[in-house]
């Protein structure tokens, strides 16, 4: 049997469970996820934040969305029974996801949980509570989680038409909300006040604002789906001339956002945006090695340290530095060298395949770290002190000191390099790459040159991360081997799960939700490692192919998907008889 | 090859020269330098004398405990490599959930005084929790990482599985915090023994009785019972022992229990040796363990337990015998390097490994 069958057959015995099943499971799963948050402390986290002020914390909204997205997938999942037991279910897994999360309150205000658990203390029982009695609040839990439940049953069967808008207003007043101290940072401007005024307090979104934001987004969210077809159609019968026109309309509005935005949004955004674009970087290049010739490398961030040491010594102006050169000087030198190291570093493993190959590059790149950090190599890079005092780049007496002025260099740089891997991806040597990718073998036996296509795959894509590595020490202005954690590696290649292997808008999609969401939301750093192993394994279980897939896997999707709905079908008829 | 080439005449002989690439040349500058920092270190530090026999003893036993505790973390890699041809990437953070989950047992029953007055019964029940929640936790890792991708042969399930990894860590930092935690310290451990003339801490003989007492009861069952047979088929040819009539499903579940035992203890021992335990603690040993099990040759079980006790010494011995002869400065800080490099050295020059098969250039 093949994958397709085999998956096949496993969903549809999952979908002929009893609906009472369905329900508790549904519930169980939901509510589950609520708890754990709430062991981990994230929900404790959540409770800090408000998404509108002194009314709706995040942890509140979480607990509550347990419950609804419980209903909603219940309802989802029984597609085949009739209304009324639709909303049942709706209305019983959210009971259950409700009632498990009273279990937890229960339990942490009858036994000393936080002897063991760190997390289970007087502060989450007042947000479980509600500040409240414990039995009040066990009554409201439950009783909340079946109304929200309920909720979520009904969304779901809500006609597609008010579906819509009313899901796109409730999501832009929640991100208004969670993100309003930047948009609050942005509307500094003196004549931006009285619009501020309007919709925040100091402390957060007032109900009133979040209200005129879930208005206009649903309003404007109706209006687009009117209006939605009369665009189509005019974009299928346009001329060239007019399709032209509407392309480079895209382009432009998209360059004066991109150019624009930092320069407006300030300095915290300029080096969140420029985090990003390192990223973007590093992303590319893994892209060439994982994404196109789908060699699992783990030592990336070895790369990632030569650019950055290379340029540190190069230019800085500490007693352990080898030259003074300018920062542009110094760049093409440190990309060449990462082009050798890379080389270097593949020569080793150039018959190692697969899984073997992911640990063992993990093993290069962990030998980099530790010859960086000891004593032994201190004398020429530093060890554990580092390189201080890069200075930072600058062209004919402007100097790049803002984070924004860092920003446009970095996206130069990704610009310049995401034209390189563009016409790489379509060369000969990209569909070389491509072809070892699938199958190695065969790809000898086509007259593949598997040493030089490998060599250049991880040389190049090194190259990437050597650029990267030089804005970051500018960056900095002073780098340690500490910076140079395996964790970077794991950053690169969740970004990379993300956005889509092989895909290059995938490496930008991937980049600003894993790198720029939680450089945005402070607080969550602490958790930013948790997320992104579950954005991991979540996205291999349910979207292998990323967010924003290449043209090459969305193709395969497509026919994957008719195969599996054809024996889905068949699967069906067989159990109807 | 080597007959072929002593035996053709002189001119192809001379096609066989120009045919060495740069990538011979540069795998050959590395076996090249690693035989140099080997003899040269040993002879060097012989020479220069600076270790007493006392201190190499120390190091020895140090590598054997050590090493003794790479072994049950590495026979995980190994059983469960044997059966899905996969590497359990999360491992080593299984085995930090074990001996983190039983700190709190211990150190609650130190504080009771149950540790020092009933050491083989508090010392037994330590060692089931970490077991048990090893062996848990490698299952719900192997119902959400791996059994969807059963029948897939791509990275999927490695990348999965790397996911799992930091999602345990983080997981287990969230719920018993961030900071390091120290693991109780018995009287009865502290002593020193005396063995052949020679003194070395209480704790050493304990861990290497304890971990070759767990292998050699994985041994058994794996040889002897009907499920341990069933394991060896699977591995032969999961499909082959599918129409034998065995439930291979069964059997992934017994395997990966089986492995969380072993880590669970393995994870106990590490703690009582480094008397510490974070939530990254599991992170390193786990690699290193991975690096035992190709040492020995992977999906081979006697051959983890000998590339761990192998690892552990040569990684004890290593800073002291290869890297101090040839005046390496502060050669302990390169610790690390030593397991790494005969990580590489194996994977390139002999990924069969110390007993094992040739599967590492056989899987795609």
């Amino acid at each position: 049997m093949t994958f397709t069958v085999v998956a096949a057959s496993y969903r549809h015995r999952e979908r002929q469970r009893s609906a009472p099943y369905r329900t508790v499971m549904a519930g169980v799963t939901f509510g589950g996820v609520a708890v754990f948050l709430g062991f981990v402390g994230i929900l404790t986290m959540f409770g800090q934040r408000e998404v509108i002020a002194e009314t709706l914390s995040l942890a509140h909204l979480t607990i509550a969305m347990s419950a609804f997205f419980a209903g909603l997938w219940v309802t989802h999942a029984s597609s085949r029974t009739g209304l009324a037991a639709r909303v049942a279910q709706g209305l019983g897994a959210g009971t259950v996801a409700g009632a498990l999360i009273a279990l937890l309150a229960l339990s942490i205000h009858l036994f000393k949980l936080r002897r063991v658990f760190i997390a289970l203390k007087k502060d989450l029982l007042d947000i479980l509570t509600f500040e409240q009695s414990i039995g009040a609040a066990v009554a409201v839990l439950v009783i909340g989680g079946a109304l929200c439940g309920l909720l979520g049953a009904a969304l779901y069967l809500m006609p597609r038409k008010l579906r819509r808008p009313l899901v796109v207003g409730l999501t832009w007043a929640f991100f208004v909300g969670l993100f309003q101290e930047l948009i609050q940072l942005m509307l500094q401007y003196e004549f931006l006040m009285k619009f501020r005024e309007l919709f925040f307090t100091w402390d957060g979104l007032k109900p009133q604002g979040a209200l005129i934001v879930f208005a206009a987004a649903a309003v404007t969210a109706a209006a687009w789906q009117a209006y939605r077809p009369r665009y189509d159609s005019f974009r299928e019968n346009a001329t060239p001339g007019q399709a032209r026109m509407l392309l480079g309309f895209k382009i432009l509005i998209g360059l004066v956002l991109i150019i624009g935005f930092p320069a407006f949004a300030g300095n915290f955004i300029g080096q969140v945006l420029m985090l990003v674009g390192l990223y973007v970087l590093m992303g590319m290049g893994l892209n060439l090695e994982l994404g196109l010739a789908g060699l699992l490398d783990l030592g990336f961030v070895a790369f990632f340290a030569v650019g950055a040491y290379t340029t540190a010594l190069l230019t800085s102006n500490a007693d352990i530095a080898i030259a003074n050169m300018s920062f542009w000087q110094a760049l093409p030198i440190a990309v060449v060298l990462s082009v050798v190291i890379g080389v270097l570093f593949g020569i080793p493993v150039l018959k190692v395949r697969g899984d073997y190959l992911a640990v063992a590059t993990l093993g290069l790149g962990e030998i980099v770290r530790v010859l960086v950090l000891s004593d032994f190599a201190a004398p020429v890079l530093g060890g554990a002190q580092g390189v201080l005092g890069i200075p930072r780049p600058s062209i004919g007496g402007f100097e790049f000191n803002d984070p924004v002025d860092l920003f446009y260099i970095t996206l130069v740089a990704s610009a310049v390099a995401a034209y390189f891997a563009w016409r790489l991806e379509n060369s000969r040597l990209g569909r070389a790459w491509t072809a070892i990718r699938d199958d190695e073998d065969v790809a000898q036996a086509l007259g593949i040159n598997l040493v030089n296509v490998k060599l250049l795959a991880y040389g190049l894509g090194a190259g990437f991360a050597g650029v990267a590595g030089a804005i970051f020490a500018v960056m900095l202005a002073s780098i340690f081997p500490h910076s140079f954690q395996l964790l970077i590696s794991i950053n690169v290649l969740a970004l990379l799960i993300v956005g889509g292997m092989g895909s290059l808008p995938g490496v930008v999609v991937g980049a600003a939700a894993l790198i720029g969401l939680p450089e945005l939301l402070r607080e969550f750093g602490e958790y930013r490692f948790l997320f992104y192993g579950l954005v991991i394994v979540v996205m291999m279980r349910l979207k292998a192919e990323g967010l924003w897939p290449s043209a090459a896997r969305r193709r395969e999707r497509m026919l994957e998907e008719e195969s599996r709905a054809a024996i889905e079908a068949e699967l069906r008829g067989g159990a109807s008889r | 090859m080597t007959a072929q080439a002593a035996s053709a005449p002189a001119g192809t002989r001379l096609k066989a020269l120009k045919r060495i690439t740069f990538v011979d040349v540069v795998l050959w500058a590395l076996r090249v330098i690693v035989v140099v920092v080997v003899v040269g270190g040993t002879i060097g530090t012989f020479v220069k004398g600076t270790y007493t026999t006392a201190q190499w003893v120390d190091f020895f036993m140090f590598g054997l405990t050590i090493g003794g505790v790479y072994a049950l973390i590495a026979l995980g890699y190994t059983m469960v490599y044997g059966i899905l041809r996969l590497i359990n990437f999360a491992h080593g953070d299984i085995t930090m959930a074990g001996a983190f989950s039983a700190y709190f047992l211990a150190s609650s029953l130190d504080r009771a005084g149950t540790l020092d007055a009933f050491p083989l019964l508090a010392m037994l029940a330590i060692m089931a929790l970490a077991m048990g929640v090893c062996a848990g936790i490698a299952l719900i890792v192997e119902h959400i990482c791996y059994r969807p991708f059963r029948h897939v042969k791509s990275l999927a399930p490695l990348i999965c599985a790397i996911g799992a990894s930091f999602f345990l860590q983080h997981a287990f930092r969230g719920m018993y915090g961030s900071t390091i935690r120290s693991y109780p310290d018995p009287e009865w451990m502290k002593g020193r023994l005396d063995l052949f003339g020679f003194e070395i801490p209480v704790v050493q003989p304990i861990v290497i009785l304890t971990a070759l007492g767990a292998m050699l009861f994985l041994y058994l069952i794996v040889q002897k019972t009907r499920m341990g047979t069933a394991m060896r088929a699977v591995s032969e040819d999961r499909d082959a022992a599918a129409l034998m009539g065995i439930d291979v499903n069964k059997v992934i579940i017994f395997t990966f229990i089986l492995g969380g035992c072993m880590a669970g203890i393995g994870g106990v021992l590490y703690c009582f040796v480094y008397k510490q335990i974070y939530y990254f603690t599991g992170f390193f040993p786990g690699i290193k363990a991975f690096c035992a099990a190709v040492l020995g040759g992977i999906g081979n079980i006697p051959g983890a337990m000998v590339g761990g006790f192998f690892l552990g010494v040569v990684e004890s011995v290593g800073p002291a015998l290869f890297l101090d002869g040839i005046g390496i400065t502060a050669p302990y800080q390169l610790r690390d390097l030593i397991a790494f490099t005969m990580l590489v050295m194996i994977l390139i020059f002999r990924p069969q490994g110390i007993l094992g098969e040739r599967l590492a250039s056989q899987r795609a």
